[in-house]
This record gives C-alpha cells, sequence and structure tokens, in this order.
C-alpha cells in the first residue's frame, strides 16, 4: 500500500451528498455559471488585496507579504471595504438586477415606439 | 426620497471577516480566504435584498396567470407554487445564482479548514485528550435523517471525516456561518445562544437551572454563551456525530465553558438518562434536521427526562401556519430543495403545539415567542426580517417552550 498524501485542494472540491437540482435546460450552463461565479468571487479577492497594498503603502511606504497577510482594516477601513465590493457585485450582477427592473416595468418592444414615433 | 448625499449615506454592507472572533480551534484565514467570505458575506446581501424582491413579482406577472389559466384556480400549497416557479426564467437564475453562493462557501471554507489540517487537529487534542467532559461512543449509528444527503450542502454532512478522527466538518461548518448570515450571528456565530441567555434571565431572573441538556448541538454555539452565564450548571451537549463533538468539545474548552460534557447520543434514546433529571431541555436550529417519527420521539424523550417546574425550548424557523401566505412558505422552503435540508419543508408544516402536547405537556402550559440574535451592534448587524428577510436563515427564531407542570407545581406550593 502506498501512502498517498492528503491531497486538500481536491479535497475541498468535494461534492455534497444529494443529486443537484437543474436550474437550466442545458447541462452545460450549470457549469459555466459555476465557472464564472467562481471567478467573479476571484476578481473581489484579487481587489481587496489591491486595496490592502494600497493602504498599507499610503501608511507606511514600503511592505512585505505579512504586512499584507497581517492586515486588519479598523472600522472606517472595513466599512470603506465593504462598499467597495458591494459597488463590485452590484456591477458584475448588472444583468440579474435589470431582470427584477423589468419585472418592476413592463415595457412595450422599442419596434412598438418606433411605429408610434413615425406618426406622432 | 432620500435626501442625504450619495457621500453622507451609510450603505448596508457586511461586516469585515476580521471581525470574527478567534477560539483555539479556530483555522487561521490568510488574507485572500478572509477576502472570499467577504464577497460570500455581501453577495449574499445582495442576493437577498436586491434580487430576491424579483421572485414575488415574478410570480404576479408570469407564474400565478399562468397557472390560474392551465387550472382555473388558485395554487393550493407552496410545493404548487414551486412547480410554476421552477419554469420562471428570474426564479430559475436567482437560484443558480443561491445555490452556487453556497456551494462556493463550502468550498471556499473548506480549502481554509483542510490545508491546515494537522495543525488543527493537533490543537483540537490539546483540549481532548485525557478530559471527562468528552464521550464519545463508536455503537451510535448516523441516523438515516442524517445521512441521506449531506445537510446544507455540506460535504461530509457533520459526521464525514477527511481523515481518521479529524475535526474538519466542524471546523468548516463554524468558520463559514459568517459568509452565509453576512454576520448577522455576531463574532463567534453565537447570536442565538446569547439571545438565550438574555431571554431566560429576562423570563426567570434569578432562575439557576441544575442541569441542562442540549440536542442536536452540532459545534455548540448555542450552548457555550449559556454555559458561561450558569457557571454553576452541569450542561450536557449531545449529537450523533463524533467528528463535530470533537470540535464542539475542543471550542468550548479553549472558550472556558468546561462545564458541558459533550456525548455522541441519538435523542431519539435518552435511556441513559433518568425520568425528570434535567431543569432545562433544548434544541437550537435542530428539530428540520431529523425526520417525520423522530422528532415525535425525541419530544416524548425530552418530555420524560425534563423534571417538573423544567423549560423545553425549541428555536426554529417560524411554521407555516394556514396564516402564512403560500408564496412566503414557498420561498421559505428554497433551503429544503435547494440547499439539501429534506425535512425542512415538512418540519415547518407541522404544528408543533400538537406534537409538545402529543409529548405530555398541557396545552396551557405551552407558549411561543420571537427571539433576535444577540450580537455586538457596533459590528454586526440585525438581521433584517419582512421584505429584505434572507427567508430560512434570519437570524431571528421562533420558539416553542413550555414549563412542565408549572401550574401543578404552583398549585401544591400554595
Amino acid at each position: 500500500m502506498t501512502d498517498t498524501p492528503f491531497d486538500w485542494m481536491a479535497a475541498a472540491n468535494k461534492k455534497a451528498k444529494g443529486k443537484r437540482p437543474e436550474y437550466f435546460d442545458d447541462p452545460e450552463d450549470e457549469r459555466m455559471l459555476s465557472i464564472l461565479m467562481a471567478v467573479v468571487g476571484e476578481v473581489s479577492v484579487l481587489r481587496e488585496r489591491m486595496d490592502t497594498v494600497e493602504r498599507l503603502l499610503d501608511a507606511k511606504g514600503t511592505i512585505n507579504r505579512a504586512d499584507i497577510e497581517s492586515y486588519t482594516p479598523d472600522k472606517q477601513a472595513a466599512y470603506e471595504r465593504g462598499a467597495m465590493i458591494r459597488e463590485y457585485i452590484y456591477r458584475v450582477m448588472r444583468g440579474p438586477h435589470q431582470m427584477v427592473q423589468e419585472l418592476e416595468q413592463s415595457e412595450p418592444p422599442v419596434e412598438e415606439v418606433s411605429r408610434e414615433l413615425k406618426e406622432i | 426620497m432620500s435626501n442625504t448625499t450619495p457621500t453622507e449615506q451609510k450603505l448596508d454592507v457586511a461586516p469585515p471577516y476580521n471581525a470574527v472572533a478567534k477560539h483555539g480551534v479556530s483555522p487561521i484565514a490568510s488574507h485572500d480566504e478572509i477576502a472570499r467570505f467577504d464577497f460570500l458575506a455581501n453577495f449574499n446581501k445582495f442576493m437577498a435584498t436586491a434580487l430576491s424582491p424579483g421572485n414575488k413579482l415574478a410570480y404576479d406577472q408570469r407564474a400565478l396567470p399562468a397557472f390560474l389559466k392551465e387550472h382555473g384556480r388558485e395554487p393550493k400549497d407552496r410545493f404548487e407554487i414551486r412547480h410554476a416557479m421552477n419554469d420562471d426564467p428570474f426564479h430559475k437564475f436567482w437560484s443558480a445564482l443561491k445555490r452556487n453562493s453556497m456551494e462556493m462557501r463550502q468550498q471556499n471554507g473548506r480549502a481554509i479548514v483542510l490545508r491546515q489540517i494537522d495543525e488543527l487537529n493537533a490543537k483540537a487534542r490539546q483540549y481532548n485528550e485525557g478530559r471527562d467532559t468528552l464521550e464519545l461512543n463508536p455503537d451510535i449509528a448516523v441516523p438515516r435523517y442524517q445521512s441521506a444527503v449531506d445537510i446544507h450542502c455540506m460535504p461530509g454532512s457533520y459526521h464525514g471525516e477527511e481523515l481518521p478522527g479529524d475535526i474538519s466538518a466542524g471546523a468548516n461548518y463554524d468558520c463559514g456561518i459568517f459568509a452565509t448570515t453576512g454576520g448577522g450571528l455576531g463574532a463567534l456565530t453565537d447570536g442565538g445562544g446569547q439571545a438565550l441567555v438574555d431571554w431566560i434571565k429576562k423570563e426567570r431572573p434569578g432562575w439557576e437551572p441544575r442541569r441542562v441538556l442540549d440536542i442536536g448541538t452540532t459545534v455548540g454555539h448555542n450552548i457555550v454563551p449559556l454555559a458561561l452565564a450558569f457557571p454553576n450548571c452541569e450542561f450536557i451537549a449531545i449529537d450523533t456525530a463524533a467528528p463535530i463533538l470533537r470540535y464542539a468539545h475542543a471550542r468550548a474548552q479553549s472558550l472556558g465553558a468546561t462545564n458541558i460534557k459533550f456525548i455522541q447520543a441519538n435523542a431519539e434514546n435518552l435511556s441513559r438518562w433518568d425520568d425528570g433529571s434535567f431543569d432545562w431541555v433544548q434544541t437550537t436550529m435542530f428539530l428540520h434536521e431529523t425526520s417525520g417519527k423522530a422528532l415525535p420521539k425525541i419530544i416524548a424523550e425530552g418530555y420524560r427526562v425534563l423534571a417538573d417546574n423544567g423549560l423545553m425550548l425549541h428555536l426554529e424557523q417560524p411554521e407555516y401556519s394556514d396564516a402564512m401566505p403560500l408564496f412566503e412558505q414557498f420561498l421559505r422552503d428554497w433551503d429544503a430543495f435547494n440547499n439539501n435540508e429534506p425535512f425542512w419543508s415538512s418540519m415547518h408544516a407541522l404544528d408543533m403545539k400538537t406534537v409538545m402536547t402529543d409529548a405530555g405537556f398541557d396545552r396551557q402550559e405551552l407558549f411561543e415567542s420571537g427571539v433576535r440574535a444577540v450580537v455586538d451592534r457596533e459590528i454586526f448587524p440585525e438581521a433584517p426580517t419582512g421584505e429584505d428577510e434572507d427567508h430560512g436563515r434570519a437570524a431571528y427564531w421562533h420558539a416553542y417552550g413550555a414549563w412542565k407542570n408549572a401550574d401543578k407545581m404552583q398549585e401544591a406550593a400554595e
């Protein structure tokens, strides 16, 4: 028997027991959204890391990796970073967000408006 | 219209993950791991406040009219609404996003825990080895209602192990609740337990229970605050899963709650404890993770081991009474079918008052109450209820309780 090392990265990806619901007609769409949302999350992580670097440079002029790892935002910085993430989420989620607005106000197709304008 | 300018507005953002308190077996998160949970906490907030209202609009404008046209009547229950909404493009997309957020939370939490699992196991051993306050029993089987699917899409559920004897299940569960609730449960994710402390001190000032039983304790979030508030009381916390108890015990010990004994046991059979041997028997957000036959057995056993004048208390999400609109029932049911909570829907349709009277309580002994998470409001938000509620995971619960034979005890004393 070989002593296989524990691959924590593979283990972190374990699927939960229980059949996954299907939300879309095409199963590939499920996978595409999973990848897309993971990337959406990672971009937010990069942005937060940049913010940490910028704040540390502002405060200290020079930094190292340990400074980044141990950085803890104060109350104001924490709020500003929360607002930054919120703004980012609103930007990338514009599509689904506008679906809600479409439901709030049903609108005629622009073709219809076009026909109307021709007549007035 | 708001009359503040954008720069003056206080936006509703999640507290930073840095505000989560550390205890003796907390996994240490790196900068980027913290940032992942910061993203998810704010994303879940966005889902609940900005997107979720679209579900009702889609229902009123599309799904309901289509249903009326096809059936010539209103939907008769939440299941018919769910089937109708599962075809709606908005609801499908919202559900797919929400499911992904749950899956990401699990992956992110497991990645933090599993990359340092050896260190975490070593920390836990320091608190667990040689202590008589942790009692594991390999004869306790994992019940079907815990093993059928992995509850809340948590790979391995409460009983899974990645390495023999590890604490990964508890550590992952504990570290990610912040992301799921947007920080609504406070620094130690114990806002429920803190609420119980506040509630009992107001309800029965000066009462000192001698012995308390916490059923389905998982990581012990809700029992540690009570144990610290009643240091002279003996607490027994049970669960069927050994891995979660190893973590719970180490966590409680490191927080100074040394008066809790964690025991691997199944609450359907409490025969090791005598009749009337506890002053308080409770569950918090546990009953929905049992089953149709197990739940009444657990309540009946709890009644048996409860002493006269003792308190039985269960915290749950609100039940689906006739007064609750079917659409709200449908929305509250989302976790049942999309987040692996297979008994959730049936449990919330149960009339808990009947279950409790069947177990032996008199109807006039029963009470119900709303309990809101108690957290440091300087940092952590109050969980919204109503329009902006994140249905199913709001830090606001419904308490079902009873004081056993309190009237008879009162009469006997007079």
